[in-house]
């Protein structure tokens, strides 16, 4: 690698670059350099602008005030995506491909191969097959999207990048939504593309990932550059603390014993569900599980399943001894027993609605007075929820969708406690929000633990789930591998259960 | 950023009263091209023909509402008006030409508006089929059974029946017309029940997300098979008050009643996708679409043969007038 050459005339650089949306400043004057056949890693905890800078850098937003250098030279990049004729990609998290076409339509999408007028198939095809075989896929151009894993998706939009020549790829949570084995193969075609001289930029919220794969790491916090160093040089704590600028040791609430001898609300056992292979546990009032593991180990499947939200094949499930099973969501609410979706936007919340309909949603059937429902009981109840979760708002007849994830997911909370479970489920509690309403949601957590409410913690975030549970359950491949009480609960050994390096009998 | 509420609220005013300032235009342009327009006789006459429509329209406005749609109505309403006659005739024997005859070609009807219904919704939920599809397909087989029981021609109701029958579309109470009064009380109950009920609020919850419905303890496919229902009790209630006007049913009974009655709702500002109803705007679409075949009658300046064009246009405007606003917010949200 050509180095000193590389850092005098980087492929692709910020240069003070500042952005607001309407009176919001959202970037204060951030500086980025990106050299060919780097990667390049960009860290801040949510808000912090990452997003923004992204679509800055490939012209999806224009910058309030610097500049971008595209080969040193100052270029005012073109909007809606045709910085890709520039050789700089974006490839979106929510990923961009036609689901019902080909592989090969895909790559090729607005720029087919022609000959005398009608398309080329032929041609198409090998040059795409010459691609996938190159980065070792073993996916046919001729595979429709939709039948294709995430991370085979990811790698057809890679294959769509490189085959536009791209020469800086600018990558939004890449690995967010795969697994360790598919996170390692993509990890293998960056550092190919790498060897080829793609300059790489991606965003990442897995710390020791950043660490493995990144050459350097550029941290922003609230819209400032912080710093940008060589990974070698870091570790993830002191990424996390950059990111975070403090010390974390008061983000998790103090945690109340539970009772030796409080009951088991919800005892499951031998659970059989699609995605759910035998699992066991117990629940006490006033407890905290926690559920850790993997994404797609199947804790979302055990408790949609114990919801009346996915069909049980097998096993038992018993309610404060008595053996149950629910139907449907609402037999599952009127026991007490409440879900709290992790996909707030597809699934938690109606967007285009005002907070009071979607606060009520849920138990709504106790607003209902002489058939008709009691408007004044739900205006009372969200002047309760927004003073108990504390939510803010511009003003209460705000669509939810133009609410922030923070105060989004406080409201996803006060819903499913308007009807007063005795059995609280939280899937991903403080996914997409930031760091000082997480730390509102641990409290709350913890509040509505210590009036006896039995309250099961899904989540990725590992440091989440050992800060706020009683005990952890780790689950993989379907199964729990282990349940961690006390001393037991570190990093390590979840870490051990996730990846099957160690299992209780 | 002071000024963007204020416009925002006025915007939403607007796009509300929409409907209504339309009518009243209409109305205003149909007295100046003549004053007649306005007689009492007219304006009776007018609301009585809104009346089928209008009450077709309600129950359209709850499934487009939950996300649904319903194209079957119009045949509906021809089989459910076939039958009603066949059933009637038939009573004669037993039951005489009086009010029992009627009263149970009525509860016919009533039955078969229902069952007609579920079968739509179960299809559509339980059978996980597009309502489009089902209600291309029950639009249909409905059309040939009637063209079928009439044997290609018409069905006409016994002499007698009809003298008992009649009153229910011509006679007047309290000044109105019976249409217009079963039109009045559908559409109280149906804005009850939209606005003021948990089953409302549910369509309302199940058009704008399903997924979001069905985490939230809505049971999703009741819920959408009571929308076709309450739609094909809507249909019967709309024959039983259409038949004695002519005393009869053929093939071409109720023929695009299906596309007036969407045109209604969407005219009125409920969203086609789902998620936003409007029983007021329904009416009001439905006065609208009524108005203007109304005023090409009283004038000579537009051939009454471009009754269609009128009527295209105002759907086209109407539609295109909430895009804009539905576009912004769209925009706004991501």
């Amino acid at each position: 690698m050509p180095d000193g050459q590389a850092i005098t005339t980087p492929v692709l650089a910020a240069d003070g670059i500042s952005k607001s949306f309407g009176s919001v400043p959202v970037l204060f004057s951030v500086s980025m350099d990106i050299r060919a056949g780097e990667v390049h890693a960009l860290i801040g905890e949510n808000g912090a602008g990452k997003s923004t800078l992204m679509k800055i850098l490939s012209g999806f937003h224009q910058p309030t005030s610097g500049h971008i250098l595209l080969d040193g030279q100052k270029f005012e990049l073109p909007p809606n995506g045709e910085t890709e004729k520039l050789g700089v990609v974006l490839i979106h998290q929510e990923l961009n491909l036609a689901e019902q076409m080909t592989v090969e339509e895909n790559v090729f999408l607005g720029r087919e191969i022609r000959r005398r007028g009608v398309l080329d198939r032929k041609a198409m095809r090998e040059i795409v097959q010459g691609y996938l075989s190159d980065i070792g896929l073993s996916i046919s151009p001729g595979d429709r999207i939709s039948d294709l894993s995430i991370a085979e998706k990811q790698m057809v939009e890679i294959v769509k990048a490189i085959s536009r020549d791209a020469r800086v790829l600018i990558m939004d949570e890449p690995t967010a939504a795969l697994t360790e084995a598919e996170t390692e193969l993509f990890f293998a075609q960056i550092r190919q593309l790498k060897a080829k001289g793609v300059a790489i930029v991606f965003v990442s919220h897995k710390l020791s990932e950043v660490k493995e794969i990144s050459d350097r790491v550029t941290v922003l916090r609230d819209g400032q550059w912080i710093a940008t160093q060589k990974a070698a040089d870091l570790t993830p704590d002191a990424m996390a603390q950059m990111m975070v600028g403090r010390e974390l040791a008061d983000l998790y609430p103090p945690i109340n014993e539970v009772d030796v001898d409080a009951e088991r609300v919800l005892e499951v056992q031998n659970l059989l569900a699609p995605g759910v292979e035998g699992v066991s546990f117990y629940l006490k009032k006033g407890e905290v599980l926690g559920f850790s593991g993997l994404i797609g180990s199947g804790r979302t499947a055990v408790f949609e399943a114990i919801c009346g939200l996915r069909p049980i094949d097998g096993g038992e499930i018993r309610v404060d001894g008595v053996p149950t099973r629910f139907k449907s969501v609402a037999a599952a609410r009127d026991a007490g027993i409440v879900y709290l979706t992790k996909d707030r936007k597809e699934k938690g919340l109606l967007l285009g609605q005002k907070m009071t309909p979607n606060l009520t949603l849920f138990a709504l059937p106790r607003f209902v007075r002489n058939f008709s429902i009691d408007r004044k009981a739900e205006t009372e109840a969200l002047d309760r929820a927004i003073r108990r979760f504390d939510i803010r708002a511009r003003d209460p007849n705000v669509d939810v969708g133009d609410m922030s994830g923070g105060n989004q997911q406080k409201l996803l909370l006060a819903k499913v406690m308007e009807c007063d479970p005795r059995i609280l489920i939280i899937d991903e509690p403080t996914r997409g929000i930031d760091v000082g309403t997480k730390q509102q949601i641990y409290h709350f957590i913890a509040a509505i633990a210590a009036e006896g409410v039995s309250v099961v913690v899904i989540s990725s975030e590992m440091p989440e789930v050992i800060g706020v549970s009683h005990r952890v359950a780790v689950m993989r491949e379907g199964q729990i591998t282990g349940i961690l009480s006390g001393d037991h609960i570190n990093e390590n050994e979840i870490v051990r259960y996730a990846a099957g390096l160690k299992r209780e009998d | 950023m002071t000024t963007s509420p204020k416009t925002r609220n006025f915007r939403i005013d607007f796009k509300t009263a929409g409907p209504a300032i339309a009518l009243l235009i209409l109305c205003v342009i149909g007295f100046l091209l003549n004053p007649a327009f306005i007689s009492e006789g007219n304006i009776t006459n007018l609301l009585t023909r809104s009346a089928f429509i209008g009450i077709i329209a309600v129950g359209a406005t709850f499934v487009i509402t939950a996300g649904g749609i319903d194209l079957s109505v119009g045949s509906m309403a021809a089989v459910i008006a076939g039958v009603m006659i066949i059933v009637m005739n038939g009573a004669v024997d037993t039951f005489g030409t009086g009010v029992t005859t009627v009263l149970i070609g009525c509860g016919c009807s009533i039955i078969l508006g229902l069952g007609a219904g579920w079968v739509n919704g179960v299809l559509t939920t339980k059978g996980k089929i597009e309502a489009f599809i089902v209600t291309l397909g029950t639009m249909g087989i409905y059309r040939s059974l009637v063209t079928y029981f009439a044997d290609g021609g018409t069905l006409s109701l016994n002499y007698d029946i009809r003298g008992t029958y009649r009153p229910v579309y011509y006679d007047s109470f309290f000044g109105l017309p019976i249409p217009v009064w079963v039109f009045i009380v559908v559409a109280i109950c149906g804005w009850l029940l939209l606005n003021r009920t948990a089953f409302g609020r549910y369509c309302t919850a199940i058009g704008s997300n399903e997924s979001v419905a069905q985490y939230s303890a809505i049971k999703v496919d009741r819920i959408k098979t009571l929308t076709f229902v309450i739609q094909g009790l809507c249909v019967s209630l709309a024959t039983i008050i259409y038949v004695p006007r002519l005393g009869s049913a053929s093939s071409s009974t109720g023929v695009l009643w299906e596309l007036e009655a969407i045109a209604a709702v969407i005219i009125g500002g409920t969203v086609l996708k789902g998620g936003y109803g409007r029983i007021g705007g329904t009416i009001l679409g439905a006065l609208i679409l009524t108005t203007i075949g109304n005023i090409l009658n009283f004038t000579d300046m537009i051939s009454n043969y471009l009754n269609g064009t009128m009527q295209g246009l105002i759907i086209i405007v109407a539609v295109w007038l909430q895009r804009g606003e539905w576009g912004r917010t769209k925009h706004k949200t991501e």
